[in-house]
């Protein structure tokens, strides 16, 4: 199994606390599949992301990139391999959807560059495989909290990443829109994009996921195939709650006892 | 694409009012009688074409290069701190600027050089401190914190220009901050507009070049970071740039105030948020707005009204009107 991510002995001390929020973490990240980080709140799951995205270092340990040391990577060349769906954000000014979505085209610019022709077709492609560009003039302001996730997802594929990040993707949805994303990004893992996304609700992880990664009180619980992680014990453990599995037609279902 | 067309006539059109205004303020005066002037006179009166070229050009030159740099500078502080309600005086930059420019003229005279390096550094130091200020206060969200910070940073440095004031000769320095402080553009000779239009045209240009950009840094830090920004290094060098032309016309003109928070505002009605037309849009609707404003305060009475006097009153109640009206293109 290749490694799009691959994380050796990786610990992350906040400088206002004592504890470190992870420790000593081993992951691979497979190159091509969708891995879901399960964990309760405030487990480490979004400083694991903020690690991957060289929001933050770690003290100690490595992390590699498509096998090439991450702080190698400058910051354009990043921006064009890895994009990020953040769990909220708000914009203070009313940028039009398509205008939103072109920032994702930065990695792309130089400094006193804006975006061309060829980057609006981008971007109306990454807003098609969403089923947004019909809302392309409206206001982000405007917008549904499903909406703007949407355009969000839409920002982080005009990256033309190969490995998209997704901060929490279903935490603020109905279950109509948590259903529309989870079919998006299984058509993008079918595309050969590498999907890791952080959720703290296992059904998430069972409906879009072929791998799962456990993380518990900063510490790596397990990692490995999603049949072998949704079992009873393992979550039961995780979420320290009895929790159960259990097969609806085709799906695998979790719930709390 | 139909928007794109809309914003660029507008764009051609606020150029053409920019055009018309500024032949207009040329020939607008009291000489020599009070009101406009035939352009043919020009030609046969040599007085009437000194002063044309000598007094009123320098100064319609400064009051277009000052206004375009106070809106773009509010512009860009709006943008930097994704706070719409912030412009330079609000973060106190304007009082730094202005206990600078007094501590220069109390310490070493009336030398335009002095006062506007001196100007700068306070100006800095003020939206410095009114940063980091608003990060540490425990309570409320961005735009309040950032908001209240800069009225306690200003307030510092108002209380520090009072004490200059008390402590300056009365025969020399105090009347020079005092007429200083009145603000306006009535003392402009092509040396003061020369002294300070170069730095301002650097900084207008250097901001236009990067327009798009701007937008990105509107964002939420970790996701400009996401998206390949080097976040601290452009915000603190676009900062940078912005104080640097706030305080070149303030080192000059004393203070004027409401430029910077108001007409951001019009341009985003008039081209929307991005800031690939809302900066220019604001340029020069900060340019027509300034020359406007003076050119009305030499002109209504026979006396001259303070530019910051005019600047502050039609932009508060422009402000009343924007913050009233059901439509906004900002979320506060």
């Amino acid at each position: 199994m290749k490694c799009a991510y691959r994380l050796k002995g990786v610990t992350y001390t906040y400088p206002t606390r004592e504890k470190p929020a992870v420790l000593n973490l081993d992951l691979c990240i497979p190159e091509g599949k969708t891995t879901a980080l399960l964990g309760p709140n405030s487990a480490g799951k979004s400083t694991i992301m903020d690690l991957l995205l060289r929001w933050r270092k770690p003290e100690e340990g490595s992390i590699t990139l498509f096998d090439e040391p991450l702080p190698d990577y400058n910051k354009k060349r990043l921006g064009r391999t890895v994009s990020l769906v953040p769990q909220e954000e708000s914009s203070r000014f009313s940028f039009s959807v398509l205008e939103y979505v072109l920032f994702g085209r930065s990695p792309y610019l130089h400094q006193l560059q804006s975006p061309s022709a060829i980057d609006v077709e981008i971007a109306y492609e990454a807003m098609g495989k969403v089923g947004i560009d019909p809302i392309a003039q409206r206001p982000v302001t405007t917008l549904s909290g499903g909406e703007h996730q949407l355009v969000l997802l839409a920002r982080a594929l005009a990256q033309q990443p190969r490995v998209l990040l997704l901060d929490e993707p279903t935490s603020s949805l109905d279950p109509g829109n948590t259903a529309k994303v989870i079919n998006i990004l299984r058509q993008l893992s079918q595309q050969g994009i590498t999907l890791f996304l952080t959720t703290h609700d296992p059904s998430v992880a069972a409906e879009c996921a072929q791998y799962v990664a456990m993380i518990s009180k900063s510490e790596l619980l397990f990692s490995g195939p999603m049949e072998e992680a949704l079992t009873n014990t393992l979550l039961s453990s995780l979420y320290e709650t009895p929790m159960e599995t259990f097969q609806h037609g085709q799906r695998l279902v979790v719930t709390r006892i | 694409m139909v928007k794109i067309t809309t914003y660029r006539l507008r764009i051609l059109i606020l150029v053409f009012l920019l055009i018309a205004l500024t032949s207009f303020a040329l020939l607008v005066g009291r000489y020599p009688t009070a009101g406009v002037s035939n352009p043919r006179k020009l030609l046969h009166d040599p007085l009437l074409a000194q002063i044309v070229l000598n007094v009123r050009l320098p100064r319609v030159l400064l009051a277009l290069t000052g206004g375009a740099s106070l809106a773009t500078a509010g512009f860009v502080f709006q943008m930097l701190f994704a706070n719409p309600l912030v412009e330079p005086g609000f973060l106190g930059i304007s009082q730094g600027a202005a206990f600078g420019a007094a501590s220069a003229i109390t310490l070493w005279g009336f030398s335009p050089l002095i006062i506007q390096l001196s100007a700068t550094f306070f100006g800095l130091t003020a939206l410095i401190a009114s940063y980091y200020l608003a990060k540490r206060f425990r309570f409320g969200g961005w735009i309040l914190r950032l908001v209240l910070s800069g009225i306690a940073v200003g307030a510092v440095f108002s209380a520090g220009l009072s004490i200059i004031k008390l402590i300056a000769a009365p025969t020399t320095s105090l009347q020079d901050i005092t007429f200083w402080m009145m603000g306006g553009l009535w003392n402009t000779t092509w040396k003061t507009a020369l002294s300070v239009m170069p730095v301002m045209w650097l900084a207008l240009l250097g901001l236009f070049a990067v327009r798009w950009r701007i937008n990105l840094l509107s964002l939420d830090e970790r996701t400009a970071h996401s998206i390949g920004i080097a976040v601290n290094r452009e915000k603190s060098l676009l900062l940078f740039v912005a104080t640097v032309a706030t305080t070149a016309i303030i080192s000059v003109a004393g203070l004027i105030g409401w430029v910077g928070l108001i007409i951001p505002h019009l341009a985003r009605r008039l081209f929307g948020s991005d800031s690939r037309f809302a900066l220019p849009g604001s340029m020069l609707l900060g340019a027509l707005f300034l020359l406007a404003s003076d050119t009305l305060g030499r002109s209504l009475l026979s006396s001259e009204i303070p530019l910051g006097v005019l600047t502050s009153l039609v932009g508060a109640l422009l402000f009343m009107v924007i913050l009233t009206r059901r439509q906004t293109e900002v979320k506060l």
